[in-house]
């Protein structure tokens, strides 16, 4: 360090050191981090559990230096629940990608949400099934190429893009879902901002707390990292606006 | 007058995704395009000495691989 400085900013110290092996500008990393950052600010890495889905982010466990139970694929909000049940006095978080809550584990999501468990979801939605090769997920928008519609997606054919922050907002048990995204330096502090308040109701133990994050996979989508914050701002952003959807008291 | 801040990019650790460099207000990060890391990835660092240290760079990276510093008044 120079003389005369002081360090403002450095990796969380839960933030395991090592080297993700998430594709370069993967919003999973940005994701990992912030909330990482929520459990030091907040103190609670002691009493956090976490649950890694089937995907992308499989290997979560190895980045995060929490207790953390991998999933088979989709049934992460079950095994949240069990958990939650079984240690009432934990913050449990649930991390997941678009094929697995959206996809395969729409069943269990959206029941875990209407039994309004105590677990925080963490909805990474990038429109594309990534770690299989780009294929069409649930979240494709409409008219978006993939290797699966390769003349776009057709509302027809597979309907139109699943908007699970208001499906879940419905239920009475869910008590704060925010989608934010992490495609700008703003948008990225509001990310970790949603973040903490999701773990602070968790303390309060009055419903589910569902974020999704609008997230990137410039491999999917065959473009380059900053090319794909220019899709996310002029396609993904206005399908799905970004802001507080519900909270608690209003 | 010496900048406000200046930052640390961690060389190993960085894929060179560019988001710390649109992200810079100052524009005063880079892409290395002349020289690779042990895994054959372009890396950035800072090229100017004009640093305000607002952290958007390492906020917004990915890796975590970026350490800022701020002068001390």
């Amino acid at each position: 360090m120079r003389e005369g400085y002081e360090v403002v900013y450095k990796r969380p110290k839960s933030l395991i050191e090592t080297r993700m092996h998430y594709c370069p500008g993967c919003f999973h990393g940005t994701v990992h981090k912030l909330l990482m950052e929520v459990l030091d600010e907040m103190e609670i890495v002691e009493k956090t559990i976490g649950v890694c889905p089937v995907g992308c982010s499989v290997f979560a466990y190895d980045y995060m230096n929490v207790d953390m139970q991998e999933a088979a694929h989709g049934r992460a909000a079950a095994v949240a629940t069990a958990i939650s049940r079984l240690h009432p006095d934990k913050y449990v978080f649930s991390y997941q990608g678009d094929g697995d809550l959206a996809a395969i584990g729409t069943a269990e999501t959206i029941h875990a949400c209407n039994r309004g468990e105590n677990i925080v979801f963490i909805f990474i939605n990038n429109g594309i099934y990534g770690m299989t090769g780009g294929q069409m997920a649930p979240t494709t928008l409409k008219g978006q190429i993939t290797t699966t519609s390769p003349h776009g997606r057709d509302p027809i054919n597979a309907g139109m893009p699943l908007k699970m922050s208001e499906i879940v907002s419905g239920f009475d048990g869910v008590a704060y879902v925010e989608r934010v995204s992490c495609n700008t330096a703003g948008n990225a502090r509001k990310t970790k901002k949603a973040l903490e308040k999701a773990m602070k109701i968790s303390e309060q133990k009055i419903g589910t707390s569902f974020i999704e994050v609008i997230s990137n996979c410039p491999s999917g989508w065959k473009c380059t990292p900053v090319q794909s914050l220019d899709w996310i701002k002029d396609e993904q952003i206005p399908y799905f606006p970004l802001g507080v959807i519900k909270e608690p008291g209003k | 007058m010496a900048a406000k801040g200046y930052v640390e990019i961690s060389v190993e650790c960085c894929k060179g995704c560019g988001l710390c460099v649109v992200s810079c207000p100052v524009k005063c990060l880079e892409i290395k395009k002349t020289d690779t890391n042990s895994f054959g990835l372009h890396y950035s660092f800072q090229a100017e000495d004009k640093c305000i240290a607002c952290k958007n760079c390492a906020i917004v990276c990915p890796d975590a691989c970026i350490t800022v510093y701020k002068k001390t008044v």
